[in-house]
Formats: structure tokens, C-alpha cells, sequence
């Protein structure tokens, strides 16, 4: 009878209004069969983070197209970390150049989808990786 | 017992992952429940419902507001509906709820239907038990958009909500055998646009029509205008926590909260048996293949469904033990 629901948590941090691939994911990731909460944008690290804990989620996918994402996710995975709740993945997609892939992977994001990534690639890609935790 | 510890002591992490056990039943849960049982039963629970897009988060975001206005501590669930052809699920509730996100008295914790009818989560109940555990003052309980006859959040709230708007038309009519029935306070949401006279008019008509008792509740209307004048609306919100306050005073008062604790109980007793009894029946049914048989044999009308579910009961239910 029981069984582990994958829950994501898909958001925008900092100022940035474009939404339209957020919500192409989450909803993606619900015919996935994923529970994904939305919580849309315009919202602080800080938000996120204890968002993303009252609702244990596996997987937080941040979305920026502002340039933004050098100081917004590093800080996520910060916060998540200060709450000893790094075990929660964090991924991030949006307008990313390359040259700041390797910064990114070394504050602690696990992957990266840039426009052009199939919506099916990441979906897999989560699949993959989050073992729901016990 | 540390899980009970850690969750009275308010502990986030511990109380999500909880919940989320007992969401995906995991076996571990529910030892857990039992042991934290005892410290449930204290915090005012109180249900919002109504129809898709009436509100429902947005007024929940205001009573929050208005209780940590009042120095209590909240947990607001709030549940949406799960797809039922891929399982998957869309939680937007706590979009409306962003201000409070970073206020470490207020616990949200979005939940899906998964298949449940009632207009909850079969979880909700149990997700209501941890947020008492924690010690939340008040409970908020956002069910799914509703149509008429999802109610069961009467046997988790103390006091309901019902979240009605304007151009619903001739639909409110037919809607007085169910939804209009449950309401202990009623919220008339968008009330700046047309036709909330009419409506005011018609919940009036219905109010008026029902016979109630000297001293007993007569649920109030509460209509609340545009969002976006903030001051007004306020006013209004802090109107409605208001008469959410003195329905649950009411409660206490009249000894009607003791009906509703007994209801609630009666009704978790009537689940946990159906957990305890009829599930692992079915389970085993399902293993063994018989269950299989059994519907071929109804489906070809060889027999019926109640002969097949009586020599089961036979079976394990020891005899003399049936009524």
C-alpha cells in the first residue's frame, strides 16, 4: 500500500517576472506524476528555503533569467544547509551562461537546464537522481 | 518517541517529513501518530471551503494575518487535487500565502487529494494531528475547490467557512442541500462585483428561512470586497477572524464542542477500523488472486457481491462477533 511520492518544489528567487518556463516544468512534472508545489515569483532565498522544509519536498528547481543566479542559488543551497536540510537537491535553469556552470556546481547545485534542454531530460535526470529518502 | 519530542517541541523538519510518512503510509507512520496522539486536541480547527477560485487561499492568507495579528500560532493545509490519470499534482495554494512564509509561527504544508472524494486528502486528518502535536493555536484546513457534496471537512473543523462569490446564479439554489448546510460562518468573496447583492440577498432568504433557537448560532455573512484596496479588505478579514472567534466561543460556551470532538473521534475510530480491518482483507484478496475470481463470478452473474462479501466476512471474522 505505501508508496513514495516524488514532491518538487519549483520557484523563482529575486526579481524576476518571467514565469512562463517555471510553469511549463511544474507542469510537466505533474504529468509526471510528481507533486510539485508552485510558489511563483518574486521570492527571497530565505522563502524558498523554508518553503521548500514545510513542505519536504526531494527537489527544489530554481528558475532565473535575470542574471541573477550567481548570488540566488548558492545562497538557497546555503540556507538549505544552516537548516541541516541539504539532503533536499537543488537544481536551476533559466538564462545561465556556461562560464558559470562550474561556480554553480561547486556552491552546490547538482544540475543545470539551459533553454533548448528537453522537457523529458529532466524529467528523467530527476528520476535518476532523487531517491525519494527514507 | 524522540520523533514526539522533537514534533511538540515544534520542530519543522521533523513534523513535514512526518506528515509526508503518513501521506505515503509508510508502516513506521503510524506508531508514530499513536505516540503522538496524546498531545493532540487542543488547537481550534478551522475549515475554508467553497468552489474553485472563490478565494479560498487568499482569505486563508488574511486569517492568517488577522491570528498572528493576535499573537496565536498557525498551521494552515491546504489540499488540491491530484490528476487522477497521471497521480500528479499541482500545489499552488501557498502562492497566496508567500508573506508568511519566512514567520516561524506559521506552518503551511500543501497536500493532494490522491484520489480522496471528500474534498480532502485521506492524510488530512492525521497531517491535522501533527500541526495540534506542535502546538499550532489554530489549524487551518483549505480543502479543494468543492462542488455540493464534498464535505468532509465537517468532521475535521470546529468551524467552517463556507467561501461564496458572486455569479454563481441560480447554482445557489441547488447548492442549499449540501455546501450551504455546513456553514457555521459564510464569507461573500469578490463582493465588488456584480451580483453579490443578489447573492447577499439570497443567503439572507436562507438564513432567515432556517429555524434557529433562542441562544443558538445563526452563521453571519461576512462580504469582503476588492483585494487590491488593502485597507478595506483588511477591515473585512479582520471582521471575519472575528466571527471565526466567536463561533468557536460559541462552541465552548454551548457544550456543542464536545459534539464535535465526539464526531470527529467516532469518525477517526471508524477509519482506523477500516484501515485495520477491511484493508488487509482486500490486500490479501488481491494477493491470493481471489479477488480476481470473485469479480469474474459477479461480472458473469454465477453469484452477486453480497454473497462473495458475506462468506468473506465468514471467513475472517471469527462467528457471533457480527451483528
Amino acid at each position: 500500500m505505501s508508496e513514495r511520492k516524488i514532491r518538487v518544489m519549483v520557484a523563482k528567487p529575486g526579481l524576476d517576472g518571467h514565469d512562463r518556463g517555471a510553469r511549463v516544468l511544474a507542469r510537466c512534472f505533474r504529468d509526471a506524476g510528481f507533486e510539485v508545489i508552485y510558489t511563483g515569483c518574486h521570492q527571497t532565498p530565505e522563502q524558498v528555503a523554508a518553503a521548500a522544509i514545510q513542505e519536504d519536498v526531494d527537489l527544489v528547481g530554481l528558475s532565473c533569467l535575470s542574471g541573477a543566479h550567481r548570488v540566488l542559488f548558492p545562497r538557497v543551497v546555503e540556507l538549505l544547509r544552516e537548516k541541516n536540510a541539504d539532503d533536499i537537491a537543488v537544481i536551476g535553469g533559466g538564462i545561465i551562461p556556461e562560464q558559470d556552470f562550474q561556480m554553480l556546481y561547486d556552491a552546490g547545485i547538482q544540475a543545470i537546464f539551459t533553454p533548448g534542454a528537453s522537457l523529458d531530460s529532466i524529467v528523467e535526470w530527476i528520476r535518476e537522481h532523487i531517491q525519494t529518502r527514507h | 518517541m524522540e520523533t514526539t519530542n522533537k514534533i511538540c517541541a515544534g520542530d519543522v523538519r521533523t513534523a513535514s517529513r512526518l506528515i509526508r510518512d503518513l501521506e505515503d503510509r509508510l508502516p513506521g507512520a503510524r506508531p508514530k501518530l499513536k505516540n503522538l496522539f496524546a498531545h493532540t486536541g487542543k488547537s481550534f480547527i478551522i475549515g475554508i471551503t467553497g468552489s474553485p477560485g472563490a478565494g479560498k487561499s487568499t482569505l486563508t492568507d488574511a486569517l492568517v494575518h488577522e491570528f498572528r495579528r493576535r499573537g496565536k500560532t498557525v498551521g494552515v493545509l491546504a489540499v488540491d487535487p491530484t490528476s487522477p490519470f497521471t497521480g500528479g499534482a499541482i500545489l499552488g495554494d501557498r502562492i497566496r500565502m508567500l508573506r508568511h512564509a519566512e514567520d516561524d509561527a506559521v506552518f503551511v504544508r500543501s497536500l493532494a487529494t490522491r484520489g480522496a472524494l471528500g474534498g480532502l486528502s485521506q492524510a488530512a486528518g492525521d497531517a491535522i494531528h501533527v500541526m495540534e502535536a506542535m502546538g499550532k493555536d489554530v489549524v487551518i484546513v483549505e480543502t479543494v475547490g468543492i462542488g455540493q457534496q464534498e464535505l468532509d471537512i465537517i468532521n475535521h473543523a470546529h468551524s467552517v467557512v463556507v467561501v461564496l462569490v458572486p455569479g454563481m446564479g441560480d447554482d445557489i439554489q441547488a447548492m442549499k442541500a449540501g455546501i450551504m448546510e455546513i456553514a457555521d460562518v459564510f464569507a461573500v468573496n469578490k463582493a465588488d462585483r456584480p451580483g453579490a447583492g443578489q447573492l447577499q440577498k439570497e443567503l439572507a432568504a436562507l438564513l432567515s428561512a432556517t429555524a434557529v433557537a433562542e441562544g443558538d448560532w445563526r452563521p453571519p455573512v461576512v462580504t469582503l470586497g476588492n483585494l487590491y484596496e488593502p485597507a478595506s479588505f483588511a477591515e473585512k478579514a479582520a471582521e471575519l477572524a472575528q466571527k471565526v472567534l466567536e463561533h468557536h466561543d460559541y462552541l465552548i460556551v454551548s457544550g456543542r464542542l464536545a459534539g464535535r470532538m465526539e464526531r470527529k473521534a467516532m469518525m477517526e475510530i471508524t477509519d482506523a477500523l477500516k484501515a485495520s480491518i477491511l484493508e488487509p482483507v482486500v490486500a490479501k484478496l488481491i494477493a491470493t488472486g481471489e479477488l480476481k475470481e470473485m469479480t469474474n463470478r459477479v461480472a458473469g452473474r454465477e453469484t452477486d457481491p453480497y454473497s462473495e462479501a458475506e462468506a468473506v466476512a465468514r471467513r475472517f471474522i471469527k462467528a457471533g462477533e457480527t451483528a
